[in-house]
This record gives C-alpha cells, sequence and structure tokens, in this order.
C-alpha cells in the first residue's frame, strides 16, 4: 500500500504530462489542416459518437510528407549533418579525452572540470559564442585576414560548415566523459603487456587502447548523435537558409505556416527515426554493464 | 616515469583552446566600447549599465528563476521518488512502461517534447503562461533527477537499510532516517542540474509559454537572431561568471570534504 | 517495549557473568579430550531443555533454486551457535530468515515457542550484526548505538545510560562522537557489535563479522566476542566460512553444504568424530583411505584398501557390515612418522617423502606408497631445521593406532 503511494505521483504525472500528451500527437498527425483555432479537424465530440470521429482520420499528411520532397530531404540532410559532426566529434574529444587520461592524476580532476564547466554553461550563450567568430567580419576573418592567408573574408556562418563546428563545439562533453571513462578504466599494464609483445606504441595504440576504449566511443557517439538529429537551435543560428534539419522545418511548419497535423506527422516520423540508434545504445549500454559484472 | 607525450600536451591544449576561446572573446568584447561587436573600440562597462536599465530582460530574468525554482522542486520530489521506486521497488504492473516513460524524455528531441505538451495544453484548455512551463520543465527535469539519484541508490549498501529495519524502524522511518540522509547530496546535485536545464532552456519553453511569461533564454534567443550585440555579450559575461563561480566553488567544498574525509580516515587507523 | 516479542526487559539484568556457560571450545585448546568435560553446558543433551530458536522443516526457495532444504534445527538460550559452510550453502539465507529479512516458502521457525515466520524485522527481538557491519554513515558512533533505543521509545536518560554501558563494554568510550569513518576497522567492528546488542535482543546474529578484518585483529576479536557473549548472556548465531573462526568461538558447530546441515556438534566433535566425508573434509586436514571392511571384533574392523599389502585396522561405534565400503579419515597429526619399522603399531605403512611443508612450528609430510597413494603425517619442529631429521626421498615409515582415524560410511 505504502509502495502504491510512492509509484502513483510520479507515474501519473508522468502519463498525463509524456504520454497522453505524444497520444494526442499522434492523433493530430492523423487530422486534417483547418483554418480554426485549434487549426485543424475534427475535433472529438461524444454527439457523433467514435466511429465517425475514427472515419475521419487519415494518413494524409504522411503521405504529403512523402510528396513534398521538402520533408524527405530534410530528414536525410539532418541524419548526414549529425552523422558528419558526430564523426567530427569524435576525432576532435578522442585525442583530449585519451591526453586527459596520461596527465598526472592530481590534474585530472582540474581537467575533469574544465570539461564539465561549459556543460553547465548556457547553450544558447556557447552557440551566440561562435557567430561572432564566424560572421563575414567576425574574428576568425580578420585573423586570416591579416595573417594573410586569404584576401576576401570567407563565408562560414550561415552554411552547413558553421553547423558543424556548432555541434562538436555544444557536445563535446558527451564524447569526451564517456571515452575518458573507459580509458582511465584501462589497466597501463595490457599496454606495457603488448610492447612486451612486440608492439611498437603505435600498433599496441591500435590494438588495445582502441578496441578497449570501444563502449566509451560507441556510448559517446550516440550521445552526440541523438540529440544533434534533433537538433533546432544551432541550425537557426548558426546556419543559412539552405541548412535543412529537421528540427528547424518542426518549428517552421508549427510556428510559421501554423500547420499543426503536418508538424505532427513529422515528429512522429522524427520519433520513429530515433528509436533505432536509441535501442542500439541501450544495446550497448547493458552490454557494457554486464561486462562490468 | 612521465607518460605525457608531446602528442597529449599538443591534442590537449588545442582540445581546451577550442572549448575556452570563444568563450573568452565573447567575455572580451562584452566590455568593448563601441557598438560594433567585431572592432575594439576601448575599454567600457557602458553595455553592463544598459542592461541594467533593460526591464524587458530584468523581467525575463525574474520570471526564468521563478520557473527554474519551481520545476527543480517539483522535478526533485518526483525524480526521487521514481528513482526509489526504479532501485527498490521491486516487480509492479506496468514497470516496463515507467522505466520507458523516464529514460524517453531524455532522448526525445526538445522540439518534440515542446510541441506535444503544447497540444495537450491546449487540448485541456489550460492558459499558457509560468505554470505551463513549469509543468513542462518539471517533467523533463525529473527524468534527470531520477537518474542522477538511482545512480546514487544502485552503489547505496542495502544492508544499511535493513539495519535501520533491525533496530526497530518502519519502512518509511527507515528511508526518512537513514537513506534520505545519505543519498541527500545526489538529491541536491539533481536539484542544481534540473535548475540548470530549465535556466538554459529555450525549445521547450517557447512552445508551451504565452504572451504573458516570456522567460531570459526566449529574449535572448529573438535578440540573438538580430545578430552579435554587445548586450547580449555583457548578459553572457554575467551568466558565464555566475555558473563559473558557482561550479567552482561546488567542485572545492566537493575536494575539501574529500580531503578531510580521507585525512580522517588515514587518523582512524593510525589510531 | 509492546512490539518485541518476548524482548527481556530489564537490559542491565543480562550482564550477570555467565559462569555454568564453561565452553567445550576451551577444552579443545588445553588438549583434553571430550570426556573429560567438566562443567557441563550441554542443553542440547538434555530432553528437558526448551530450545530458544526452532526451526521446523523450513525450506527456502528462489525461484527454482532451493537455498534451505527441508531444515530442522535447535538453538538453546546462551549458545554460541556457528553455521559454518562454503559461500552459496544457505547458511546467510538461513539467518535472513531468522532476523525477517526473507520468509520460509515452506516450514515454521518459532522463537520462545512463537512462530515469528510473520513477524517483520523491525518487530522482532532479534538483532543483526551486519558483514559490513552497516553503519550509518551521517550519524556518529554514539548516535549510531542509541538508534535503535531511539526507535522504540526509550526515555532520554535510560539511552544515555544503556549508551554508556554498550560503549564501555565494547571500549569504545572515547569515539562517541566520532563518525563511523573516522575510527578504525577493529573499531567499527566494536561499534556494529555495540549498536545491535543495545537493545537486549533475545538472539545476536552475526553474519561473518570477523570477515573485514585482518588475520591478526580477527584471532584476538574472537577472543573478545566470546568474552562479550559471556558477560551479556546473549544468544548468539553467528555465520562463517572460516573453520577456525567458527571452532574458536563456537559452542556448537553446524556444517551446511547445499541447504542441509550435514553435522551438529561441539567444535571437538565436529574434528575428531565427523559423520562424513565432506565434514572430516571441511574442518582441517584429513587423510581419506578407501577401503572394504571385515568385522575382528567388538567395534573393530580390518580394511583392505589399495595398497595391497596387510589390511589396517580401525575401531568404529557404527556398525559396518563385510565387505562394505568405507572411508578411514585420519589427521595427518595422529600419523606418527619414524625412519624405522615402528613395533606394536595397529598400522604401519613403508613410503618415500615426497614433499615437505615447513609451517615453523611444525612440518606436514607428504609420503607416497608403493600403491601410488599420498599420505600426510604432520610432526612437531622440535628441533633446528639444520637437525632435522627427514628430507626429500627418505624412505619412512607411517603408523597411527587403532583409535586414531574415524570409520565412515560415505
Amino acid at each position: 500500500m505504502r509502495r502504491f503511494f510512492l509509484i502513483a505521483p510520479p507515474y501519473a504525472w508522468l502519463l498525463l504530462l509524456f504520454l497522453a500528451p505524444f497520444a494526442i500527437v499522434v492523433k493530430i498527425s492523423l487530422s486534417d489542416y483547418a483554418l480554426a483555432i485549434p487549426p485543424y479537424v475534427p475535433k472529438f465530440s461524444w454527439d457523433e459518437g467514435i466511429g465517425a470521429y475514427l472515419s475521419q482520420l487519415d494518413f494524409e499528411n504522411y503521405i504529403f510528407l512523402t510528396e513534398d520532397d521538402l520533408y524527405w530531404k530534410a530528414y536525410l540532410s539532418s541524419f548526414k549533418i549529425a552523422a558528419i559532426s558526430t564523426t567530427l566529434t569524435l576525432l576532435v574529444g578522442y585525442p583530449i579525452a585519451y591526453g586527459m587520461t596520461r596527465v598526472p592524476s592530481e590534474w585530472r580532476p582540474t581537467l575533469m572540470m574544465l570539461v564539465i564547466l561549459p556543460f553547465w554553461t548556457s547553450f544558447l550563450i556557447r552557440v551566440y559564442a561562435w557567430m561572432g567568430i564566424l560572421s563575414s567580419e567576425g574574428y576568425l576573418n580578420q585573423l586570416l585576414l591579416w595573417i594573410g592567408v586569404i584576401d576576401t573574408p570567407l563565408t562560414i556562418l550561415n552554411t552547413n560548415s558553421a553547423v558543424y563546428i556548432g555541434i562538436v563545439y555544444t557536445y563535446l562533453p558527451f564524447m569526451i566523459l564517456p571515452i575518458y571513462s573507459a580509458l582511465e578504466r584501462l589497466d597501463e599494464s595490457l599496454i606495457e603487456a603488448a610492447e612486451d609483445l612486440g608492439c611498437s606504441r603505435l600498433t599496441a595504440f591500435w590494438l588495445v587502447t582502441i578496441p578497449l576504449s570501444k563502449t566509451g566511443i560507441i556510448a559517446g557517439c550516440f550521445l552526440v548523435f541523438i540529440p544533434a538529429l534533433g537538433e533546432f537551435v544551432i541550425p537557426s543560428l548558426l546556419g543559412g537558409s539552405n541548412t535543412l534539419m529537421i528540427g528547424k522545418v518542426l518549428w517552421e511548419e508549427f510556428f510559421s505556416n501554423r500547420d499543426w497535423p503536418v508538424a505532427s506527422a513529422v515528429a512522429v516520423i522524427l520519433l520513429l527515426l530515433l528509436v533505432i540508434p536509441i535501442v542500439l545504445f541501450q544495446r550497448n549500454q547493458q552490454k557494457q554493464q554486464e561486462a562490468e559484472q | 616515469m612521465n607518460k605525457t607525450s608531446w602528442f597529449n600536451v599538443v591534442s590537449l591544449t588545442l582540445g581546451f583552446a577550442f572549448l575556452y576561446i570563444p568563450m573568452i572573446i565573447l567575455i572580451i568584447f562584452s566590455f568593448n566600447e563601441s557598438k560594433l561587436v567585431t572592432v575594439w573600440a576601448g575599454f567600457s562597462t557602458k553595455w553592463y549599465g544598459e542592461l541594467m536599465h533593460n526591464k524587458a530582460f530584468l523581467d525575463a530574468a525574474w520570471v526564468t528563476i521563478k520557473v527554474a525554482v519551481f520545476s527543480s522542486t517539483i522535478a526533485t520530489v518526483l525524480g526521487t521518488m521514481a528513482a526509489y521506486v526504479m532501485v527498490r521497488g521491486g516487480r509492479f504492473r506496468g514497470r516496463t512502461l515507467f522505466s520507458g516513460m523516464i529514460y524517453a524524455p531524455l532522448v526525445m528531441p526538445e522540439v518534440i517534447t515542446g510541441l506535444s505538451l503544447l497540444l495537450l495544453f491546449i487540448g485541456i484548455g489550460l492558459d499558457r503562461g509560468v505554470l505551463t512551463i513549469v509543468l513542462a520543465h518539471g517533467t523533463f527535469s525529473m527524468c534527470y533527477v531520477s537518474v542522477v539519484v538511482s545512480s546514487r541508490l544502485v552503489t547505496f549498501d542495502r544492508s544499511l537499510e535493513e539495519a535501520a529495519l533491525d533496530l526497530g524502524c518502519s519502512s518509511s522511518e527507515a528511508f526518512r532516517l537513514v537513506t534520505l540522509p545519505i543519498i541527500a547530496p545526489a538529491v541536491i546535485s539533481g536539484w542544481l542540474l534540473a535548475f540548470t536545464l530549465s535556466l538554459d532552456d529555450l525549445v521547450i519553453a517557447s512552445f508551451t509559454t504565452g504572451p504573458s511569461a516570456t522567460t531570459l533564454p526566449i529574449k535572448i534567443y529573438s535578440a540573438m537572431r538580430l545578430g552579435v550585440s554587445p548586450e547580449i555579450n555583457a548578459l553572457s559575461t554575467i551568466m558565464i561568471a555566475i555558473i563559473t563561480v558557482g561550479v567552482i566553488t561546488a567542485s572545492l567544498v566537493a575536494k575539501q570534504q574529500m580531503v578531510r574525509q580521507r585525512r580522517e580516515e588515514q587518523d582512524a587507523v593510525r589510531s | 517495549m509492546p512490539n518485541a516479542v518476548g524482548r527481556l526487559t530489564c537490559p542491565a539484568a543480562n550482564f550477570a557473568p555467565v559462569k555454568t556457560c564453561a565452553k567445550s571450545t576451551d577444552l579443545v585448546h588445553a588438549g583434553r579430550g571430550p570426556s573429560l568435560t567438566t562443567v557441563e553446558f550441554e542443553p542440547w543433551n538434555d530432553p528437558q531443555a526448551k530450545p530458544l530458536i526452532h526451526f521446523q522443516n523450513v525450506t527456502k526457495r528462489f525461484g527454482t533454486f532451493t537455498a534451505i532444504d527441508d531444515l530442522t534445527i535447535d538453538i538453546y538460550e546462551k549458545e554460541f551457535y556457528a553455521l559454518l559452510g562454503p559461500s552459496g550453502c544457505g547458511k546467510t539465507t538461513l539467518m535472513r530468515m531468522l532476523a525477517g529479512f526473507e520468509t520460509p516458502t515452506e516450514g515454521k521457525i518459532m522463537l520462545a515457542g512463537q512462530n515469528i515466520v510473520s513477524v517483520p524485522p523491525n518487530k522482532r527481538a532479534t538483532n543483526m550484526m551486519f558483514q559490513s557491519y552497516a553503519l550509518f554513515p551521517h550519524l556518529s558512533i554514539w548516535e549510531n548505538i542509541a538508534f535503535g533505543l531511539k526507535r522504540e521509545g526509550m526515555a532520554k536518560a535510560d539511552i544515555n545510560d544503556r549508551v554508556d554501558e554498550m560503549l564501555r563494554l565494547t571500549r569504545l568510550e572515547q569515539f562517541a562522537r566520532r563518525k563511523p569513518h573516522q575510527i578504525s576497522g577493529g573499531q567499527r567492528q566494536r561499534v556494529a557489535l555495540a549498536r545491535s546488542l543495545a537493545k537486549a535482543p533475545k538472539l545476536l546474529l552475526l553474519d561473518e563479522p570477523l570477515g573485514a578484518l585482518d588475520k591478526k585483529l580477527r584471532q584476538e576479536t574472537q577472543f573478545e566476542l566470546m568474552d562479550i557473549q559471556e558477560k551479556t548472556g546473549t544468544t548468539f548465531v553467528i555465520v562463517t566460512h572460516d573453520q577456525e573462526e567458527a571452532m574458536t568461538v563456537a559452542s556448537r558447530v553446524a556444517v551446511m553444504d547445499h541447504g542441509k546441515i550435514i553435522q551438529v556438534a561441539t567444535p571437538d566433535r565436529i574434528y575428531e568424530t565427523p559423520n562424513s566425508v565432506y565434514v572430516a573434509d571441511f574442518i582441517g586436514d584429513v587423510n581419506i583411505i578407501e577401503g572394504t571392511t571385515t568385522a575382528i571384533g567388538d567395534d573393530s574392523y580390518s580394511i583392505a584398501w589399495a595398497d595391497g599389502r596387510a589390511p589396517l585396522t580401525a575401531n568404529s561405534n557404527t556398525p559396518f557390515s563385510d565387505g562394505q565400503k568405507c572411508h578411514l579419515a585420519i589427521r595427518p597429526e595422529k600419523v606418527a612418522i619414524t625412519a624405522d619399522e615402528p613395533s606394536e603399531a595397529a598400522n604401519a605403512v613403508q613410503g618415500k617423502i615426497l614433499d615437505i611443508a615447513y609451517l615453523g612450528n611444525i612440518s606436514t609430510y607428504h609420503v607416497e606408497l608403493p600403491s601410488g597413494v599420498v599420505i600426510k603425517a604432520q610432526a612437531a619442529n622440535t628441533r633446528r631445521i639444520s637437525r632435522r631429521s627427514y628430507t626429500w626421498e627418505d624412505t619412512v615409515w607411517l603408523s597411527w593406532t587403532a583409535t586414531a582415524g574415524v570409520l565412515l560410511a560415505s
């Protein structure tokens, strides 16, 4: 009985504010657009009964998503941008995580705090910081012109490149931390054993360190890839008009076009696409937990 | 033996430069005299002064703090309960659904969470404003709190609770007198995390707010869309300063406690 | 104390020294045989004595795994009862059922004549000392000890007195204000003991109480534990996998395996007259010789065995039929080692020294017989090592009396 009172409040809260809203999204995605408030039909009424209500629902919005190439291009482009930025984040993050495990141990907590500190700082501010750097009269162009590498300013802000930089920058801690914790647990004597058995430093790194930090790498990649796929703030502030990302499309569909049924359908599809990496991520985590036991 | 190679030093230097130079530039140019952010025209603190007189920003900051305090408190209570249920609750009907609902918001894109909550609030006819943002933030923050608290509970020595029962506690007394005081640090960091998440959120707040309540991130975002401005730099600098001081203080306190505890343990062994 | 089933009402009354409780373990240390026991504390031999704890056909299953298998035991008041067995034998489950953290699948557990199966742990007159000690890290030593007393609503002055008394008993007076992490492992162990004794339980359960201490401290603490048990007169049930610890502290040892009790007896009987090969092998070092019996007189048997030469002779109180398979268990210290063939030994075999384990005070010789059977013999090192009489590859004689070994059916 006591347990019931412990379970009931969070359970009810989540049912009401997480599951129910999502059911509404699914429902509206099956409705038709209307110039009304709220801007969709049918609205459920008890007079007509559930049968009549259900008969009015259809998959029109989903068919529309496949017909208008804006949407599937947006999904594809989100996927591409997320994948490229995840790879870049890994390339930037791994050497940092590796370096952190190589410094004397009394330094590590400080470095750890330096990695976590940006995570506590406002996301918006961190994205904003790059607007000033990347704009055509920004600090980067000023620097490059001053050195003489370029004659005319580069256009970086409002392109996909700026989005990559933004994602790498803001999600870097998510990549560093799991890799660092995997590398930190790595027994130094394994490397020494590999070298003793004839490996060079580099082959020992390649044959022992990398495979043993695999779970950290996979976890880090998913932690970057999953949120990057649905990212809104970065493409909207750093990306250009031709940067297609599904989070931005959804936002515009909702706030600018006020087409709630289509926005809902976009959301449902995005979520279905996310299920795959999330399930893979879960499996990786589980495997890691089992290995630890 | 020095394990740190040149490669490590270079990668760490470049890595941390990458993480911190953008912030440092932003802070430096908040003290720029000129309206043009990218051209240095001398030191000045006038943008801080202007910020202090910008009523819209101050109002938004107040709304944000209100939302963050309420939502993180709700999230901490519910999240701690959820964590306890997940770790100690054993089997019950609907456990799989429950754990799914706890973890899903962590990976759910904010646009979807925001959209779905907005549709709910419209559906049930709830006026959008501070209350709806608090509800929305409470929902996704409680999942973060529950992750933080349950990772502490997992390593919690179960025999402490059993000892309390053995010494005559009812199970609620055992929770109040033994479990809660011991997991308190995790509960507090859960609250801080929920607070920062709420302070930081743009997307969900944009969906769930009404005309009556504009939070600071919404205000900042609309200003940022117009481009870089020294006033935003000044505001960002203040926020970075607060967070930095907070995080460094917290970690110094934690470190000091750890050092003291270790010293006391060593003394105990010697005595 | 309305909750506690039959809790002793006057805690202070427990502290009269219990003089009648002479431990048979002491007798083992003194090197005397069990027949010489003078001051008897053997309620298990008294048909009039009522057991404090009575397990009746208790079975505990976890899913398909049977942790406790149809087990019936009695534990008497003021006993120091040890549950001994390898990990996974069910000893911890048995203890947790006594504390109330597990409910038996079948059977009854009686405490002072009442079935306590449905009584929750916080209402039981038992207290437990946890393997991890489970000291509350946020409370001081004083508060830890007072914790249980406060729960039962004892008056403040009484709590003060009782906690002080426990601190004195465990010699922790100067640590009262410290937190658990500020004291050493041995002190923590004593706090855990004081805390669980503070409520004057009818029964104290100790789960591997000395497991976390290093060997030297463990040996000291064993005697301290016995001393406190005698002073308080509380019934102790201890779970351990360390046979030496069980033999040292307990009045009776129950050897468990796979959820069953194999033998319950005083430590000397467990050692001298094990009832099975399992017990003989689990407790101490032993030679097990397989053979077949032929009766040659009252309680006396001749054993044909692998060596093929002269049969062995052994006495046994339990009857064996002719041609029955048997195991002869002989402790190494009961096997004498000599250079020449001993005259008038009931059993003597010749072999070659294969290995010598030098342990300081004694040496164990591994002697290989012509058949390949290896027999261990122990001899005290009364001389300096350089003057030791035997070395590797020496041919020696091993001999033992007819009463030295125990004849076991299985």
